[in-house]
């Protein structure tokens, strides 16, 4: 972990506000992510940590607030451009496209990077038959990274749970993002696969340099493995810091961590 | 036995991409291509040709189409036959206007024609999905044939908007003998297909399957999902076109508009769900499932049960045989035909020691 340097930040968002009709999801939160750092957000449930990340990546819309992402500030933004700039994500229910094989999965997080159009695909000599080689080396190297070898003709709806969501990463991981936002990559797995997630997790980090924004309820693997930690509660921010003066923080505790009685 | 990928080991990408991964399916697809180009032409009788093969084809190509659109990118439609009927009028009136237009050419712009209406019924996609959609492509169904009716221009100011499609002629030579038809029709087919395979193993297909699959996964990883939608319906519209001027060019001769009516459309569907959503070979499957299976079932009672049944019985008899094959099928595999096909074949991989 020592060979990283966390630069600049390279995501500040401000005054975020977010409102379903009369349900005000999110309320006046700030924060800032800097390169190649692990920035966790933790919180009860429906503290809006989700919508955070849907913010970020253009799904949801704020009704206030400014986001600026690589020092420019972004309009009104839909999920696929949020692609194309480089923001991947995982999502807390997977999300996997259940009638693909993982292979395919993986290529299909490529997708932004293809550029032969679909005649040239239909006839596949050239540039679409050159594209899918290229792609599927690219391919192959995250299925060494995330050691998904064996199973990667199979489709995903048959693998067990905790290698779903290693596809998942994987397919993220296939978009060579910059910034990767994690919706509880551990949730639901036993204490070895947590630990093999947690390897994965650190070892993007450290090894491609990527910036990872993730939600996770292990209070034992956030506090481990995030640089800074910022913690929601009703919409709104709580806390913000490094793990341990988020864990000494008296409304962290009361609202989240737990207080003795 | 003979069915074993044992010892077949790739060295590159391009050989496990490659479209029959397994060399005994490549000596398999090139039997049945020489069986399809060579054989059949050579002894196969004209009643073979005429009213069996070429139908069977034409279907397939449809099937290929709805194939593209509702198995590979999820978009339920009913309006099937609808686009046959616009590539059938589309190229009748391209032929009949146009002085020397190439004949392939009117197919293809027959093609485009049925892809620039279904771009437009595709639309409604957008916003809705599923049984709803399919509702809504009901109105394309219904509006084409009508309009087709309703303007004389389109069948050129015949009384009962029958048209009678031009000799097929290429470089001088005329398409008139079964023969000849059956392979044009199978060139065709046989190119588009191979197409149909290309595209959905290659990043289009899985940005069609990602739409399919989970529509918000496939945004957030960039697949601008409009433009996907639009897409498929612009390709399945195409191939159901090239369909429709096929039907009506090789296969029937004259046409009118209440011929591409809803039956078609359902009937094109049913070959769909019974050859195996999602699948190329499904097409065909479904399509001789669906052509040949009456045929046999009328010779079958013609022959064989003759004399034990009145005719108005037989000709029931035979829908319900019809019918109860269909569930049977559904019930053994709801994923098709070519579903079981895979089976078998994986099953036969580790024959005789399944363990």
């Amino acid at each position: 972990m020592n060979g990283r340097q966390i630069g600049d930040v390279i995501l500040d968002l401000q005054n975020i506000s977010l409102r379903f009709g009369g349900v005000k999801a999110l309320t006046n939160i700030s924060f800032d992510v800097r390169e190649h750092e692990i920035r966790a957000i933790i919180g009860p449930n429906g503290a809006g940590k989700s919508s955070m990340l849907n913010v970020i990546n253009g799904v949801y819309h704020p009704q206030e607030g400014r986001i600026v992402f690589h020092g420019e500030e972004r309009r009104r933004m839909e999920p696929h451009m949020a692609a194309m700039q480089g923001i991947a994500r995982t999502f807390q229910n997977i999300a996997l496209f259940k009638g693909m094989s993982v292979l395919d999965n993986i290529m299909t997080g490529r997708i932004t990077k293809m550029k032969s159009n679909f005649i040239e695909q239909a006839i596949h000599i050239g540039r679409a038959q050159r594209e899918e080689l290229e792609h599927r080396k690219k391919v192959e190297e995250v299925i060494d990274f995330l050691e998904i070898q064996h199973i990667r003709k199979t489709p995903v709806g048959r693998l067990p749970y905790g290698l779903q969501k290693r596809v998942e990463l994987a397919r993220a991981l296939a978009a060579e993002p910059s910034m990767l936002l994690l919706d509880e990559p551990m949730a639901g797995m036993n204490v070895e696969e947590k630990q093999d997630m947690c390897r994965f997790i650190l070892d993007v980090n450290d090894q491609l340099g990527t910036t990872i924004v993730l939600i996770e309820h292990d209070m034992g693997v956030v506090m481990d493995i995030s640089d800074r930690v910022v913690v929601l509660d009703y919409g709104k921010k709580i806390g913000d810091g490094t793990p341990d003066d988020v864990r000494n923080n008296e409304e962290v505790i009361s609202a989240y961590l737990g207080v003795a009685h | 036995m003979l069915y074993r990928e044992a010892g077949q080991f790739k060295a590159t990408y391009a050989a496990d991409q490659q479209i029959f991964p397994i060399r005994q399916d490549r000596i398999g697809i090139q039997l049945l291509l020489a069986l399809a180009f060579v054989a059949v032409p050579l002894f196969a009788s004209e009643y073979w040709l005429k009213a069996i093969m070429v139908p069977f084809l034409v279907f397939s190509l449809a099937a290929l189409g709805l194939n593209i659109l509702t198995g590979y990118a999820g978009q339920l439609s009913l309006g099937s036959a609808a686009f046959m009927a616009v590539g059938a009028f589309a190229s009748y009136n391209f032929m009949l206007r146009v002085d020397g237009m190439p004949l392939l050419v009117a197919f293809a712009l027959g093609g485009l024609a049925a892809a620039l209406v279904g771009i437009v019924f595709g639309l409604p996609s957008l916003r809705i999905k599923g049984f709803y959609l399919a509702v809504a492509t009901l109105a394309a169904q219904f509006f084409i044939v009508w309009l087709l009716t309703k303007v004389s221009w389109f069948s050129n100011d015949s009384s009962s908007g029958v048209i009678t499609a031009q000799a097929m002629v290429i470089l001088g030579y005329e398409f008139a003998s079964p023969q000849a038809k059956y392979l044009l029709v199978l060139g065709l087919v046989a190119t588009m297909a191979l197409m149909a395979k290309n595209m959905v193993r290659s990043s289009v297909g899985r940005a069609w399957m990602a739409v399919r699959d989970m529509d918000v996964a496939a945004e957030v990883i960039g697949i601008r999902i409009m433009h996907t939608k639009l897409l498929a319906f612009a390709v399945s519209s195409f191939y159901c076109g090239v369909a429709g001027a096929l039907y009506a060019f090789a296969y029937l001769g004259t046409v009118e508009p209440e011929g591409f009516n809803l039956d078609l459309s359902f009937k094109i569907l049913f070959m769909i769900i019974i050859g195996g959503v999602g699948s190329i070979s499904g097409a065909f499957l479904g399509s001789a499932f669906i052509v040949l299976l009456p045929i046999f079932l009328d010779v079958l009672v013609q022959d064989v049960f003759a004399g034990l049944l009145s005719p108005t019985i037989a000709s029931n008899m035979q829908l319900m045989v019809f019918g109860g094959l269909i569930i049977f099928f559904l019930i053994v595999e709801p994923h098709g035909l070519a579903r079981l096909w895979q089976i078998a074949k994986e099953k036969l991989r580790l024959w005789p020691f399944p363990h």
